[in-house]
């Protein structure tokens, strides 16, 4: 078959089955993205004969004769592995100018589309844009890069370049299609692993005939829980492994989810790999599956982890219920004596759905042996370090022996603070001594990684009539499925800042996780926080209304300030101080710009609310965050950062990258970002809890200033000055006695180090104004305004992006989003057409805004912004759906088909 | 994505090159459903597109639309004045959950045989009364109204073998004034419910019930019903058990939407026709 790809004619001869998408890859053409490979989410899309299609459901004979083009070949013929263009497309150009990407990995199909869109599509791009989703951005600079109404990133320029819009340093690779991501590599003689997945919620096997699948030809092994390694460990990632059970093995003969791996093949193909799976002969004994979080603690529900089944491991659970695996129980003061001074009681009962991280890059990685005989693995995670210490300990390896690194990463959000993939490729390659890859398909990251957990919240609070909290007290109860990954670190982070937040005497918390026979859940973007926070803060509303009281008012009332101690549900010392405060002001922010602008009259008939939240969190995890980085002044006079972080669109490359160049006084431009390889440095415990500034981020501050002086020290040597009287300016060292290149100073280099103590506190206030259709139910955002306390802002046009994503995320997990379980624990959410993230047509433009705080701890001033703006959104738009409709809503997400239930029920009750 | 058990693609010419069917044979217009799920149990693809049906023919007798005819060709198609529902074809394709770029791969055959609730296409094609025109394995034809036709979620009357060639919709129908209604739990969604009501100038009322039911339902009154009337037709026909119930819309706001966008389509053909919309 031939074909015309980017210019240039390809001779080639598809299978029978294959997609263009896979086509083209094979081709090289790695720009070719696969997001779901379903027709969804857009992020494959090319250009055929000048159309733009989903080359995911375009069979590949059918480009035969034809001319395709990919985001490579956007702004002219190219071969695969040229660099960017000399000259973008005006598309991509406005693209680089709007920043209208964030882990860059939907780009490419963005980019496709909007390059074909007409003036009349670009009207209504909530229309043109439905097959295209990105997870990270919230659409706004997207719809900004589109419209050419963006103000544009800040290149060049002098001064100190904290503080300005500086771009992304992959920019050019990301809207070219030329940055790599995880799979992005040649397939070589690299062979594919395929899992077979439980069907049963509970099961034992009792055998795995693999007498067929080893028969199917290319497969090369099947491996069976008789070859895994016996030890258990935990897919959570922490600093400490033992602060998550380890309760997991790569295969395991007992199944407590469907979904979980049963065995897998790894074969010269995916064909084979999958043909061998289909031949697997497994004899199951099937088990009664515990499916309800709140029968778990009931002394006869079916055991998740029974003890009989490792008869002599020390497994956990070790708490006084099988089914318990982790509690929280702490109070300050006394919540009964509270309650009976409060002149208004509010008791309600919130509960928080299964949500999906949906990062548009799946779960996947490449392992081989190194030539020096390292275990290698290239993989999608946020955690490189702990991954490598975790496959160390899991395969009886010296550190050393292993070696873990990341390309790009195509968006994390928590999910990726996990060890979903590593361990079975690892296995793999120790097993066959081949490389070996495994690229979870969409399907796949729906039933087999993680997910937020779901939480039933018990919420009561207490207030005198002037709005006084009297006591505060909460009820948790989160479901961690089948796996204890997270569930301790979640409970406790859950039931944590949401009551330090306000000063009241009397607190009480009350808080399990407990197993069942479900998918496992993980860390998630509010660790926990989003969904108490819905809880408390939609209990607040009702107790300001009750008492007549403004929603700010009552915040601004009883909210903590400096000067308070922090006191969530115990008065053990800890390490979080103010290092800064700034939620007075996004309170005054928040509440001026929407009466400011409150946004357009709603349609007839529809009713018009508004509603706001506030949350509070620590700026780092607790129980030690480790960061090393390294700057090198390079012989060529530029710069390298050594940091252990990945870029998963996060944005800390242009962070770290802005930091490193303040403390060395150049431009942005002479600083190169080296991440994400255990090799690099010598630890990182890892980009989560939006660590990737306040931590790493110090990290590279202190070794670029100690880098600063070393580099004066030798020009002064060179020019025979004091140290104090050597600057540096541009590419020289200006001393007394004239420039010395940075060039003849360097090689030069200095280390730094953060260790995540003390933290700060970061806030975020949101408020939306609403119109819901009380026949439909519909909801329609009129308003949506949110400020954030993130300290000393490095880059404010990216901390505006991580804002808006956060916003766009929670907006889906408040309206949108559910992952569905069926009755028999089956998932019945396996596509995007079935788990809608947001489009483009379901976020509106959120104005952000910062208070002007400068924070004492952080790097510059700076605080963490990544995970905190999901965790008010849910509760203010409930709280503005009862504005608007008088029906209080008590569990996301807020579909029209129960709202118009709860206004149909409230109306009845009314009459 | 990749089907990789497909063995075969055959790309028939005409109808005698069609094969001879096994299990395992799948018929492939767009693709765009096909090649979004795994499809394991297939091994062999007959193209149609290699067919080349020409997309649609329009004759006094109305509008014949091949099953191969893309979404996005029937959108741009020009309909002759006097057919009043021609306003009915765009918010049908832009009820389809795919992107415009699907539009330019998708069929209205493939639509209509995925029989999926929310088909838009089998919606516009009830609401015209579309016969659907069946080649039969045995070189016959046969021809089934497109009501019958779709059985449920996802089952349609072909016999293995059976290809669908084409929809028919008479030109008395197209010349009906219409109303549309639709809704969807999120702005773009899979649609929920999906009605639309037809008026003929004899004053014949009928009212196309799809996405909110299993299989597409079609109620007839010579005239316009009052709402009481038109209500306890719906309730007649409509038993609970047929409101549908998965992720994109609970039974009981399904049926609640189904009856007020009834009522609102009823109250909107009551009106008469604008000077010339009709002839």
């Amino acid at each position: 078959m031939n074909v015309m790809i980017n210019g240039a004619m390809h001779e080639g001869s598809p299978r029978a089955g294959q997609c263009l998408r896979t086509y083209l890859r094979e081709a090289g053409w790695f720009g070719v993205k696969k997001g779901c490979d379903a027709g969804d989410c857009g992020a494959c899309t090319i250009h055929l004969d000048g159309e733009p299609v989903h080359s995911c459901l375009v069979p590949a004979f059918r480009a035969e004769g034809r001319s395709v083009t990919t985001i490579e070949g956007l702004a002219g013929p190219c071969h695969p592995d040229d660099p960017e263009p000399a000259e973008f497309h005006p598309t991509q150009q406005a693209f680089l100018d709007a920043q209208g990407f964030q882990c860059g990995f939907c780009t490419p199909g963005m980019i496709m589309t909007a390059a074909r869109l007409d003036q009349g599509q670009k009207q209504d791009l909530g229309t043109a844009l439905k097959g295209n989703l990105c997870r990270c951005t919230g659409y706004r600079a997207i719809r900004e890069a589109i419209a050419g109404s963006a103000r544009s990133v800040e290149r060049g320029g002098c001064g100190d370049p904290v503080g300005r819009n500086c771009p992304a340093p992959a920019a050019p690779l990301v809207v070219s299609g030329r940055a790599r991501f995880t799979l992005d590599a040649p397939l070589g003689d690299t062979l594919h692993l395929k899992v077979l997945r439980s069907p049963h919620a509970h099961a034992r096997i009792v055998a795995i005939d693999a007498a067929a699948a080893r028969a199917v030809p290319g497969v090369v092994a099947v491996l069976t829980h008789a070859d895994a390694p016996p030890r258990r460990f935990s897919t959570g990632r922490h600093e400490d492994p033992r602060d998550d059970a380890s309760d997991t093995r790569v295969l395991d003969p007992i199944l407590r989810f469907v979904g979980q791996r049963v065995a897998a093949v790894v074969a010269e193909s995916e064909a084979a790999a999958e043909a061998g799976c289909r031949a697997l002969q497994v004899t199951y004994e099937v088990r009664p599956a515990l499916l309800d979080p709140d029968r778990a603690l009931e002394p006869d529900a079916p055991r998740v982890h029974d003890p009989r089944d490792g008869p002599g491991d020390d497994a956990p659970p070790l708490g006084r219920h099988p089914n318990l695996a982790g509690e929280v129980h702490g109070a300050v003061g006394d919540v009964e004596v509270g309650l009976a001074e409060a002149d208004f009681v509010y008791a309600g009962t919130f509960r928080s759905q299964r949500v999906q991280h949906a990062a548009m890059e799946t779960h996947g990685c490449i392992g081989w042996r190194a030539e020096d005989g390292r275990l290698t693995l290239r993989t999608s995670t946020q955690v490189p370090f702990l991954t490598r210490d975790a496959l160390a300990d899991l395969f009886g390896l010296e550190k050393d022996a292993v070696r873990v690194v990341c390309a790009r990463v195509g968006g994390g959000f928590g999910g990726k603070q996990e060890m979903l993939t590593e361990d079975l490729v690892a296995l793999a390659v120790l097993h066959t001594g081949r490389p070996v890859r495994w690229e979870l398909t969409r399907r796949e990251q729906f039933v087999g990684t993680t997910t937020r957990h779901p939480m039933r919240v018990d919420v009561k609070v207490g207030a005198r009539r002037d709005g006084t909290l009297t006591a505060l007290s909460l009820d948790v109860l989160s479901d961690t499925g089948a796996y204890g990954n997270h569930a301790g670190g979640v409970i406790h982070h859950a039931c944590n800042e949401v009551l330090a937040a306000y000063v009241c005497p009397n607190k009480r918390v009350d808080g399990r996780a407990v197993y069942t026979h479900t998918l496992p859940a993980g860390a998630f973007r509010g660790y926990g926080l989003s969904q108490t926070i819905f809880a408390l803060e939609s209990a607040l509303d009702e107790v300001a209304r009750g008492l007549g009281l403004d929603p700010f008012a009552l915040r601004r009332h009883n909210a903590v300030k400096p000067g308070d101690a922090l006191v969530s549900n115990s008065l053990e010392p800890h390490d979080v101080v103010f290092g800064s405060y700034g939620l007075d002001q996004c309170l005054t922010l928040v509440e001026e710009a929407l009466q400011a602008d409150p946004g357009p009259e709603p349609e007839a008939g529809w009713r018009c609310g508004t509603g706001m939240a506030m949350a509070m969190i620590d700026t780092i995890p607790p129980r030690g965050h480790h960061a090393d980085a390294r700057v090198g002044l390079d012989a060529d006079g530029h710069f390298t950062v050594r940091v252990g972080t990945a870029e998963f669109g996060n944005g800390t490359s242009t962070v770290h990258r802005q930091i490193a160049a303040s403390a060395l006084g150049v431009t942005p431009e002479r600083v190169r970002i080296a991440g994400a390889d255990t090799d690099g440095v010598g630890h990182d415990t890892g980009a989560y809890g939006s660590t990737g500034t306040v931590v790493a981020g110090l990290a590279t501050l202190r070794a670029a200033e100690a880098l600063a002086v070393r580099i004066r020290t030798r020009a002064a040597e060179i020019a025979g000055a004091s140290p104090d009287s050597c600057r540096v300016a541009g590419d020289v060292v200006e001393t007394p006695a004239g420039p010395v290149t940075l060039a003849a100073i360097g090689p030069l280099d200095a280390a730094g180090r953060a260790d995540g103590s003390p933290r700060s506190v970061a806030f975020n206030v949101h408020a939306f104004r609403v119109a819901v259709d009380p026949v439909s139910g519909l909801v329609r955002i009129l308003r949506s305004v949110h400020a954030a306390d993130a300290g000393r802002v490095i880059n404010p046009m990216q901390c505006r992006g991580q804002v808006e994503g956060g916003v766009a995320q929670a907006i889906g997990a408040a309206l949108y989003e559910e992952v569905r379980v069926g009755a028999d624990g089956s998932l019945i959410t396996q596509t995007f057409r079935d788990y809608h993230i947001p489009a483009c047509a379901d976020v509106p433009d959120t104005e952000v805004l910062f208070a002007d705080t400068y924070d004492s701890i952080g790097p510059l001033g700076a605080k963490s912004m990544s995970e905190s703006p999901f965790n008010p959104v849910a509760a203010a738009l409930g709280n503005a759906i009862r504005d608007a409709t008088g029906a209080r809503l008590t569990a996301t997400p807020f579909a029209p088909d129960r709202i118009y239930r709860a206004v149909a029920a409230g109306r009845t009750g009314l009459s | 994505m990749d089907l990789n058990t497909i063995e075969t693609v055959l790309r028939p010419r005409s109808r005698i090159e069609l094969p001879a069917w096994q299990d395992g044979d799948a018929c492939l217009g767009g693709g765009t459903w096909l090649f979004s799920e795994p499809q394991v149990g297939m091994r062999r693809l007959i193209d149609l597109a290699s067919l080349g049906w020409p997309p649609h023919t329009i004759d006094a007798g109305g509008l014949t639309l091949a099953a191969t005819c893309t979404i996005a060709q029937l959108d741009r198609l020009e309909l002759p004045p006097g057919w009043n529902a021609a306003p009915l074809v765009g918010p049908c394709c832009r009820a389809l959950l795919g992107s415009f770029k699907i539009w330019n791969v998708a069929t209205v055959g493939g639509n209509v045989c995925l029989a999926l609730p929310a088909g838009p296409m089998i919606a516009l094609a009830t609401a015209l009364d579309a016969t659907c025109t069946i080649w039969s394995a045995d070189g016959t034809e046969r021809h089934v109204p497109v009501i019958d036709f779709v059985l449920g979620p996802q089952r349609n009357a072909l016999r293995p073998g059976e290809v669908l060639r084409s929809l028919s919709m008479p030109a008395a129908a197209l010349a009906r004034r219409t109303a549309f209604r639709r809704v969807s739990l999120s702005p773009n969604g899979r649609s929920g419910a999906l009605l639309i009501g037809t008026r003929a100038a004899d004053g014949a009322f009928a009212l196309t019930v799809t996405a909110s039911v299993t299989r597409p339902l079609r109620l007839t009154f010579d005239g316009l019903p009052g709402p009481d009337a038109l209500t306890r037709a719906l309730d007649a026909a409509i038993p609970d058990a047929l409101y549908y119930d998965d992720v994109h819309g609970r039974p009981d706001w399904r049926r609640h939407m189904t009856r007020h966008f009834a009522e609102e389509i009823r109250a909107s053909l009551d009106a008469a026709p604008s000077p010339g919309a009709a002839s």
